[in-house]
């Protein structure tokens, strides 16, 4: 049985489609990234797989239950992690996530066990009495994980979960995220942060104009990108004649076009150097899987 | 073990409640006012100069309409406001993720508004208690059409905060319609009293039914039958929860 199945999924708003036929299909356990423009429809497919939104046509299936058939059953599945802050600006931290867990019905004194637990690993615990309009941007999101997690969720639906947290932050809850997986827990996640796919996706989708452009293993993905822009470091200023481009980073940045299938990286440093020019370092221009997803959706800021 | 949906409606309700009760200076203390300005000018300075009213002095006779005023205004503010908030911060998505029959989520709403309803109709009749003397013609009456009465309201409440655009909007029917049709539904006077042609249509007015039997409860006098009056207010009832539940099924 799969976590989830969608099959043939189409959305209207007025006369515009949104979504135009989204098949897709993830396993029990996966860890996998849904990619998009903005408007490319994965807040609507989310909405809809968690019963927010209703569909036009087509199916949805969460481990076995139809979303149609039974909904009980299907979004008791579920836990959701939307990509705004959705939840009481007067009521404290603790009765958000407690009452998330009652309307699970999850019982108060099993939910507040459970919450210490979650409070503790996501460093809540110290808010827990205050108002979640108290709180900074990341402890936000945190709350926001933290109320999906407490409904013992075997899906966990992730709409940009670590949007607007810092870099520590961001890398806490990534570990966090393993952990639920690694116990079990299938995870569906959207971000504008590749590497956030990169580090926790097994598989990606991309989707486009309302369908699913492409899937595959993430580094499937990224290996579909044939070439690669580089940033180099020079020894010195860049030498007119070579075939690198200036970089914005500085005098002593270039960047160059690479395509693994014509050689090695080590030959093209090696040919570069010998005509004058010395190479310090060589770094990716991007992530690998952002630009493929760049060249494959047309370039379009996220 | 408790059934999850009986744990997932008590959480609603507590919410709701706990929602109300925190501001209780903004949701059960006006009431208490309105109602002792209501019967130190009409039941003090005024009423005796009118005499009796359905064959009662007259600031017994305003009593009951006066309580049945407050928890109407209670119970419908109560759930247009709670719902509106919760559309608006968007945390309905709490209730509506969650494996919760639709029809519950509109009874935990509701519940909420009865609830303040029902206390800020206690509060109120504990103030009327110190101008009139309180007693019971048929408690039954009363207390039946008590909580039929805050259902509906808060029904009523809660459609109007689906259907709401903004925060003014939650305020402007209650304004528009609620206050002339409670005003208009013998809270002040016996409809007996209006010209023929007036005393029909304000036996349209839902309102008269509701605050006729309540009246009925503590008095002995009514405006309408009371089997009529209870038919309206079932009939309205039914009719508002089932297009509460279908719009919130129906959501985008």
């Amino acid at each position: 049985m799969n976590a989830l199945e969608i099959r043939g999924l189409r959305k209207s708003y007025g006369g515009a489609e949104v979504l135009k036929g989204v098949d897709l299909t993830i396993g029990q356990g996966e860890f996998f990234g849904l990619l998009g423009h903005n408007g490319a429809g994965k807040t609507t497919t989310l909405g809809i797989v968690s019963g927010l939104i209703r569909k036009t046509s087509g199916t949805v299936s969460v481990f076995g239950h139809s979303i149609d058939d039974a909904p009980l059953k299907a979004r008791a599945c579920i836990g959701l992690a939307s990509q705004d802050c959705t939840f009481s600006q007067f009521e404290t931290v603790e009765e958000v996530v407690l009452c998330q867990a009652g309307f699970y019905g999850i019982p108060r004194s099993r939910a507040r066990q459970e919450a210490e637990r979650i409070f503790r690993r996501l460093d809540l615990d110290r808010f827990r009495r205050q108002e979640t309009r108290e709180l900074s941007g990341g402890a936000k999101r945190r709350l926001m994980l933290a109320r999906a997690v407490i409904v013992r969720p075997r899906l966990l639906i992730l709409d940009e979960p670590t949007a607007g947290t810092d870099a520590a932050a961001r890398r806490s809850m990534w570990d966090y995220l393993r952990e639920l997986n690694a116990s079990g827990v299938t995870v569906l996640l959207t971000t504008h942060y590749f590497e956030e796919i990169e580090q926790l996706c097994g598989r990606a989708a991309i989707l486009e104009n309302g369908c699913i452009a492409d899937l595959g293993t993430v580094p499937e993905l990224s290996s579909r990108l044939g070439e690669k822009r580089l940033i180099l470091e020079l020894e010195g200023p860049l030498i007119p004649g070579l075939p690198l481009r200036p970089s914005p980073l500085g005098a002593n940045f270039a960047e160059c076009t690479y395509d693994p299938s014509s050689g090695s990286l080590t030959d093209l440093i090696v040919r570069l150097q010998s005509q004058g020019c010395t190479v310090r370092s060589v770094r990716s221009a991007a992530s690998s899987l952002e630009e493929y997803f760049l060249r494959r959706t047309g370039d379009r800021p996220l | 073990m408790i059934h999850p949906l009986i744990v997932a409606y008590a959480t609603m309700v507590r919410r709701e409640v706990l929602r109300f009760s925190r501001a209780w200076f903004r949701t059960l203390l006006p009431p208490m006012m309105n109602t002792w300005l209501y019967f130190l000018i009409f039941g003090s300075l005024i009423g005796p100069r009118i005499g009796t009213m359905g064959g009662c002095p007259y600031a017994s006779f305003m009593m009951p309409g006066l309580v049945m005023m407050s928890v109407i205004v209670s119970s419908y503010t109560n759930v247009a406001s709670s719902v509106y908030s919760a559309r608006f911060q968007r945390y309905i998505e709490e209730v509506l993720v969650a494996p919760v029959p639709r029809w519950l989520s509109v009874a935990g709403f509701v519940t909420g508004g009865v609830i303040r309803g029902i206390l800020v109709g206690l509060l109120v009749l504990a103030v009327a208690a110190c101008f009139v003397p309180v007693s019971f013609h048929a408690p039954l009456h009363g207390v039946l059409m008590l909580l039929l009465s805050s259902v509906l309201f808060s029904l009523g409440g809660f459609l109007n905060a689906l259907y709401a655009g903004s925060f003014d909007d939650i305020s402007v029917v209650p304004t528009l319609l609620l206050t002339p049709l409670i005003y208009l539904g013998g809270v002040f006077y016996t409809v007996d009293v209006l010209p023929p042609f007036w005393e029909s249509v304000s036996r349209l007015n839902p309102l008269l039914h509701v605050i006729s039997v309540f009246r009925y409860g503590f008095l002995g006098v009514a405006d309408a039958p009371l089997e009529l009056s209870y038919a309206v207010t079932l009939l309205l009832m039914v009719l508002l929860f089932l297009w509460a539940v279908l719009l919130i099924r129906g959501r985008r």
